[in-house]
């Protein structure tokens, strides 16, 4: 990982791509039969993406800069939900992750950067934007509503076939785009 | 404008937090009531209209009724009203301070709040071009979107998610491409700019 600061180009990159993740609020949601009727948001994939594109910082700023649009008022939430409000519920934790969803999957493709292919890529969008995020997603969640960790995980493991279709789309989406634009581990 | 609306953003953030650090405390079901009730008459002074409330909280309610039921079921009915009254009070309380705060105020808030870590390496003037950078590219990309969208469902691959992200990302990628040039020849001051800047050379 590049330990220098980050250049024009660099906040140019974070601030599209939050703007990218407010777009993607607009696509309704995906609901696939296979997984027994739970929707899949395309938001929810941004920070896989987010990662897998621009790597552990960007990926991770990108994020934050989103969460910040989202605090500030902005309705740019799936839903169109925004404001501080969203912060406070039980799955608040989720959104909190994003930025550490993000960072895990980018530091692991940067890592593994050279021939990367599309099952090192799942793997690592699976543990960065599955494993990294609902460790902070089901704690926050527990705490907030008083419940216990096995029953918040138990609750939701229903979303966890949706997630892989996500990471398995990111993957995908990841090898395709690092053809044309290898973003990570070049000179900006 | 209501002397809610007059408050300083960061003092009202600090407000929410001593209040939301606050709320944990109370441990009675009816105490939680007490505190959704002044949320609401908060929300009086500040003139909302009654439907900016329920818009909050209706987003809420696929999670807040199973949870009040299994709660109340498996471990007592007055816990978990507890848990649904604060869970409520705390997202109507923060969504009151984003209701009465200008977006303006709220940017300011974060880069004033981000200031003292200006010293571990945090650029302000790159914190302010990234958030005014986003703000001003979410309506292009948004367009963007909608564009792909029109173009895969005319081919058929409306659904695709694929032909709907590819597409979209490769673009975004682009035009940050082309804006990151945009913005580096646009500070770039050579030899021949004059003392006013590029802009007003012949």
């Amino acid at each position: 990982m590049q330990r220098v600061r980050l250049t024009t180009k660099d906040i140019v990159y974070i601030a599209l791509f939050a703007a990218l993740m407010a777009a993607l609020a607009l696509f309704p949601p995906i609901t696939l039969p296979m997984l027994g009727g739970v929707p899949i948001t395309a938001q929810s994939m941004g920070p896989m993406l987010a990662g897998a594109i621009l790597g552990a910082r960007r990926g991770a700023f990108s994020m934050l800069l989103f969460l910040a649009l989202v605090a500030i008022g902005l309705p740019i939430l799936s839903g169109g939900r925004g404001g501080l409000g969203v912060f406070m519920g039980p799955t608040a934790g989720f959104l909190f992750g994003y930025a550490a969803a993000a960072f895990a999957v980018g530091y692991l493709h940067e890592r593994f950067w050279r021939g990367l292919n599309v099952v090192q890529s799942l793997l690592f969008t699976v543990a960065g934007g599955i494993v990294a995020l609902y460790a902070i997603g089901i704690p926050w969640a527990a705490l907030n509503t008083g419940m216990s960790l096995t029953q918040m995980a138990a609750g939701s493991a229903v979303f966890i076939p949706g997630d892989l279709v996500k990471a398995g789309l990111t993957a995908i989406i990841a090898v395709t785009v690092k053809r044309a634009y290898p973003l990570i581990h070049t000179a900006n | 404008m209501t002397p809610i609306h007059r408050l300083p953003a960061g003092t009202k953030l600090l407000i929410l937090a001593v209040a939301g650090t606050g709320l944990v405390a109370v441990d009675r079901w009816w105490g939680m009531a007490v505190a959704l009730a002044v949320t609401l008459g908060l929300y009086v002074l500040a003139r909302q209209p009654r439907d900016r409330v329920m818009a909050q909280v209706r987003p809420l309610l696929w999670l807040l009724v199973p949870l009040f039921l299994v709660q109340g079921y498996m471990e007592a009915w007055s816990l978990a009203a507890l848990t649904v009254l604060r869970i409520t009070t705390l997202v109507l309380l923060a969504g009151l301070v984003t209701l009465t705060t200008r977006s303006e105020a709220m940017i300011e808030a974060v880069e004033k709040g981000l200031r003292p870590l200006a010293r571990f390496g945090v650029d302000p003037a790159k914190v302010a071009l990234a958030f005014s950078l986003a703000l001003r590219f979410i309506p292009v990309i948004a367009r963007q979107s909608a564009e792909i969208r029109d173009a895969q469902r005319a081919r058929g691959l409306g659904r695709n998610p694929l032909a709907l992200a590819l597409p979209l990302i490769f673009r975004t990628l682009r035009t940050a491409g082309e804006v990151a040039d945009a913005i580096e020849a646009r500070s770039c001051v050579g030899p021949d700019t004059p003392d006013d800047g590029p802009a007003s050379a012949p």
